[in-house]
């Protein structure tokens, strides 16, 4: 399969990725061969199968609907990059 | 080497209970081999030598107690598992000064156990990887020969008990990252059945594929551990509401094979394997038999679309669960981003190294519009198929053997440069996950052209690591051993 640098950098910018030229171009490579790789399962015939997508057997284990302290505000927010006391601090979001 | 770091952790804990040994002494030989052999394995990320010592000294004070099974049991925790107070990098930059403020289940559980947290072990990033290699810190080298790699991911957790650092170390295991290092390294590793130990505090890389286990150096060791872990944790809705057998009593009480039906998949031991892997794994065998077991052909047919099937679904949740790494809430953030959108390429983009990158994208891409029926649909469908191999196959065994690996140990940047080629790696080890059953590596002997170690898995019945642990320690007492590491 042949994948391009412009279709990487495509699927790059919808994954909040910003790469440079050299790294798109070795990454578009790469994801052919992978890609070409991926495509041996067209020869596995599955219709009617259904998918498996978690292993997991049991049902949802319930609980009380009762509210629990878990962490503190103060905890969460010392991990940020910024914060005002009470909120995350980003950059702007609207602009204009 | 002192005599206390080579013992296995359920000597240990024996003296630790006769008070043969203190816990500060066990701690303190522990940090001594740590400071000796650290330069040549770089298995660890952080050491907390202070904290280990204080904490062993006052369990010395207070003693002994019988509902603490590892009571001052010195161990390592991959760094991909939340530690309080501990920075937790999961060998990513993105994370490179993340202090968790809370603890993983299995590490609250351990700590209530009485063990000993000496440090965090060395990974590939974001647990994306087969050699340690992509690690943001550095490399990690195998005890046996320092000029090849550990395996990976868990590379640094088979490496600190290879190299006899600590007495057992968590890993975790996504398409075998537990058992291709304990192979590779020459220890035991078991990947439990998925949700039978808690994934709370452990960052996610692929989460219907993610389980914590145990590595240490015998069966036995491993058992002790899991025992602790296992069980359910309402904080962990996949975690399963499910009776924990004693696994320790279930490991220990088997010393012989009688009565046990090997499954020997001829996908597994077909062409493709070394000629050193494949004569120690068939000389087990002939062990096993010895030992009596009964060795029967089971038949694994979906095997070759295991690496594409897995690959597409370990992307796939790799580029859902790694959206939460945007700079905003923790981890690394650019500096002078314009706005919110900069703010996210450009905090990802220097964050995360280029293997994960190249794994986000390609997750996103065989899950976007278009694509997700044509790779992920289809992906999940060849699963099922994959895992109804394994059901149909344990009609007519009990445990499923082949070797964890169809070579030993390679050389470092032997395989860096070709992504694909490494993926390869994982031919034996990524079924057993896509069908969430049980599995361990443990070692049957040193290859004769390389002297490096290969491991023997054994695959079972979901929530049926009792019988896998036993029969791996009764073949393993049966066996010569493999000594000490020669690389150090």
């Amino acid at each position: 399969m042949k994948f391009t640098p412009e279709q990487a950098a495509k699927v790059a910018v919808l994954a909040r990725l910003k790469l440079p030229d050299d790294k798109l171009e070795r990454l578009a490579a790469q994801m052919g061969d992978i890609l070409s790789y991926m495509d041996t399962l067209e020869a596995c015939p599955t219709n009617g199968v259904e998918p498996l997508y978690s292993p997991v057997e049991h049902d949802t284990p319930l609980r009380m609907d009762v509210a629990v302290k878990t962490f503190e505000r103060a905890d969460i927010l010392g991990q940020a990059p910024d914060s005002d006391g009470r909120f995350f601090v980003v950059p702007k979001i609207v602009t204009g | 080497m002192s005599a206390v770091t080579s013992l296995t952790l359920t000597d240990l804990r024996a003296r630790l209970a006769a008070r043969e040994i203190s816990a500060a002494q066990a701690t303190q030989e522990c940090l001594d081999r740590i400071h000796a052999t650290e330069p040549a394995v770089d298995a660890l990320l952080s050491v907390q030598a202070e904290a280990a010592l204080e904490l062993a000294k006052s369990l010395d004070q207070s003693g002994p107690k019988a509902d603490q099974p590892l009571w001052g049991v010195p161990i390592v925790v991959k760094d991909a598992i939340c530690t309080k107070g501990v920075t937790t990098t999961c060998g990513s930059k993105i994370l490179e000064n993340f202090v968790p403020f809370y603890d993983a289940t299995c590490v609250e559980r351990l700590k209530k156990a009485g063990a000993i947290i000496l440090g965090k072990a060395n990974m590939d990033e974001f647990a994306m990887g087969s050699s340690t290699e992509n690690s943001a810190y550095k490399p990690t080298r195998n005890p046996w020969d320092v000029s090849k790699v550990p395996g990976g991911s868990s590379g640094g957790s088979g490496a600190t008990v290879a190299a006899r650092q600590c007495f057992a170390s968590l890993g975790t295991d996504t398409g075998g990252s537990i058992r291709l290092p304990a192979s590779f390294c020459g220890i035991t590793g078991l990947k439990p059945t998925y949700g039978r130990i808690s994934r709370y505090g452990l960052v996610a890389y692929g989460s219907s594929l993610d389980q914590i286990g145990p590595m240490a150096r015998t069966p036995a060791d491993c058992a002790a551990m899991l025992a602790v872990m296992a069980g359910h944790d309402p904080k962990d809705s996949t975690s399963a509401p499910r009776f924990v057998p004693d696994f320790e009593a279930l490991t220990a009480g088997r010393r012989d094979l009688k009565g046990l039906r090997l499954g020997m998949p001829e996908e597994y031991w077909g062409g493709g394997l070394t000629a050193e892997v494949d004569a120690c794994c068939r000389a087990a065998i002939d062990t096993a038999r010895a030992l009596g077991a009964e060795i029967v052909p089971v038949a694994l047919p979906h095997t070759q679309y295991a690496i594409a099937t897995y690959y597409i679904v370990a992307m796939a949740e790799a580029s859902s669960n790694l959206a939460r790494f945007d700079g905003v809430r923790y981890g690394y953030r650019v500096d002078n981003a314009q706005d919110l959108r900069e703010l996210y390429e450009l905090s990802r983009s220097e964050g995360f190294g280029e293997e994960v990158q190249r794994r986000i994208v390609l997750g996103t891409y065989v899950l976007s519009a278009g694509y997700y029926d044509a790779y992920y649909r289809k992906a999940a469908q060849v699963r099922r198929l994959i895992r109804q191999d394994f059901l149909d196959a344990f009609e007519t065994c009990d445990v499923i053997v082949g070797p964890t690996s169809p070579f030993t140990a390679f050389g470092l940047g032997e395989k860096t440069g070709d992504p694909l080629q490494m993926y390869l790696a994982d031919i034996f080890t990524i079924s057993l996950n896509l069908s969430g059953l049980p599995g361990l590596s443990v070692p049957v002997g040193l290859g004769k052209d390389t002297g490096m170690p290969v491991g023997l898995q054994m695959f079972g019945r979901a929530w049926d690591e009792g019988t896998i642990l036993g029969a791996a320690n009764a073949l393993s007492g049966a066996l010569p051993g493999l000594g000490d590491p020669s690389g150090l």
